[in-house]
């Protein structure tokens, strides 16, 4: 899969759990969900959970630790996926 | 001088309406609610009746956002927040701004149990090996405060807040410990309430234990008869009930309306002592709750004109009766009016106080007493102390002055408070 189709995929994902809508616009590889998109950090393990079904893969507790940006968690989808 | 406590809010989610204006229409006019339940009767229950507040798509979104609605499951903290966002609406208070909290204003809002749906669809999830999938939902839910940390969130509260929790005493202890707060200097304002999940998973224990009439299936509406010689059990039911309470001088300042005032209360145990235990009240412990409550409240016995009962439909409505009329050395004529909610919309367990207190207050505001439902053939024990006219099954109206409102609990627990019409 083309890393960009994953992170429009990853947008639609994030996007319920943003405050901050704007910044979904500006989204980048360096974005940082909390930082950046202002979410929740209680959210993220949501996310993941969302991401594991959306791409049909598990996503085990250390890669999920490093899914904190744009840029690690579409390596860790790229890497699961070649599984 | 003693700081005067006053309601500037009100908020109510009742099988029989949800908003005060539709609640208060479903009073004056002796509405049921009380409905065949397929789900107990699919269960096989042996009570298949109960009373459920019905919450619109429209309202859920107007209170939670898209993500809050995500995994929810929790029915008694969609019904606390409803109820409790409404009064402070009601109160024409204001949110606070993102950056600081409101420190003056705080929530106590009781609960029996919390998201006990969620806590299913969780424990389901953790014996199949998928504690993980649970995400970051089950907590917030299924934590007994839940419901109060959910409505400081929204309203950005910084005073005490924290969730009660003292069986079906419960909604007329939390009015009580904001009253106190409140007159200790500590708060200026609490949203006090309290709430109640629905559904099989919270009334199934007190249908084995027999608690709840089976004999009305067929009869839904005759199902809930306190004070009735024919009264066989409660029907469990649902829904949050919530007031603002307010320090006098602050509600005065901002301009707020005032609904009633509280002049005070009492809560005590009976200890399991005594005729007292987990199930049944000692009934010393209660008529000391009620000569407390009054003695707080600095008025007689005498001043009392209607009582908002406990009276569940149980075989223990007699005794209630009794202790009262031994608290307040009345019987007969001389006997105050006399009502129970729970003939209209069943009994709201932990919501319950709470409910019946917006009822009560409500009834010294707008000048009426509600009916009861189901009483037409009186309990002989009731009717041989109590004047038929004091305990009304068509509604009153009238400018009433003083309501005691009283709720018991599992645990030999008791609560009263004194309400009283506002003036200067």
């Amino acid at each position: 899969m083309e890393n960009t189709e994953i992170v429009n995929q990853l947008i639609a994902i994030v996007k319920p759990y943003v405050t901050e809508v704007e910044a979904l616009n500006d989204l980048n590889e360096n974005t940082d969900f909390i930082n950046d998109l202002k979410i929740n950090s209680a959210n993220l393990v949501d996310i993941v959970l969302d991401i594991e079904e959306v791409f049909g893969i598990e996503i085990d507790n250390e890669s999920m630790q490093k899914m904190l940006t744009v840029k690690a968690t579409v390596e860790i989808i790229q890497n699961k996926l070649k599984i | 001088m003693k700081r005067r406590v006053v309601i500037t809010g009100l908020g109510v989610v009742a099988p029989n309406g949800v908003g005060v204006t539709a609640f208060l229409e479903a009073i004056q006019n002796g509405i049921s609610c009380i409905k065949f339940n397929p789900e107990l009767d699919r269960l096989q229950f042996s009570c298949q009746i109960s009373g459920t507040p019905e919450i619109s798509d429209a309202l859920k979104e107007k209170y939670f956002t898209t993500l809050e609605l995500r995994n929810f499951n929790s029915t008694g903290i969609l019904y606390g927040v409803v109820a409790g966002m409404q009064a402070w609406a009601d109160a024409g208070l204001p949110i606070v701004s993102q950056d600081v909290p409101d420190w003056d204003s705080g929530t106590i809002f009781g609960t029996g149990t919390s998201g006990i749906d969620k806590f299913r669809e969780s424990i389901y999830k953790i014996d199949d090996f998928q504690t993980r999938k649970l995400g970051s939902t089950a907590v917030a839910q299924t934590m007994n405060s839940g419901v109060s940390a959910y409505l400081a969130g929204k309203l950005g509260l910084g005073n005490q807040v924290t969730t009660n929790s003292s069986a079906c005493t419960t909604g007329t202890e939390s009015i009580l410990m904001a009253y106190d707060r409140i007159v200790s200097g500590q708060a200026q304002r609490i949203l006090a309430g309290s709430t109640s999940d629905s559904g099989p998973y919270i009334w199934g224990g007190f249908d084995a234990m027999k608690v709840c009439t089976f004999k009305h299936n067929h009869e839904p509406e005759k199902g809930s008869r306190p004070m009735s010689a024919s009264a066989s059990g409660f029907v469990p039911s649902s829904g949050a009930g919530a007031l603002i309470l307010e320090d006098l001088e602050t509600a005065m300042a901002r301009g707020a309306k005032i609904y009633a005032e509280v002049l005070g209360g009492n809560i005590n145990s009976g200890g399991q002592r005594g005729e007292g235990t987990m199930t049944a009240p000692n009934s010393v412990a209660v008529q000391r709750c009620i000569i407390k409550a009054i003695e707080s409240a600095g008025i007689s016995a005498q001043q009392i004109e209607a009582i908002n009962g406990h009276l569940t439909a149980t075989s223990k409505d007699s005794l209630e009766i009794l202790n009262w009329v031994a608290a307040l050395n009345r019987k007969g004529k001389d006997f105050p009016y006399i009502n129970s909610l729970k003939s209209m919309v069943g009994h709201c367990l932990s919501g319950a106080g709470s409910i019946e207190s917006v009822a009560t207050v409500l009834e010294l505001c707008h000048g009426f007493i509600f009916p009861n439902l189901n009483c037409e053939d009186l309990h002989p024990e009731i009717a041989e102390i109590v004047a038929n006219e004091r305990i009304p099954q068509r509604m009153v109206e009238k400018q009433i002055n003083i309501i005691a409102k009283a709720s018991f609990g599992f645990g030999d627990v008791n609560a009263c408070v004194i309400f009283k019409k506002y003036t200067q």
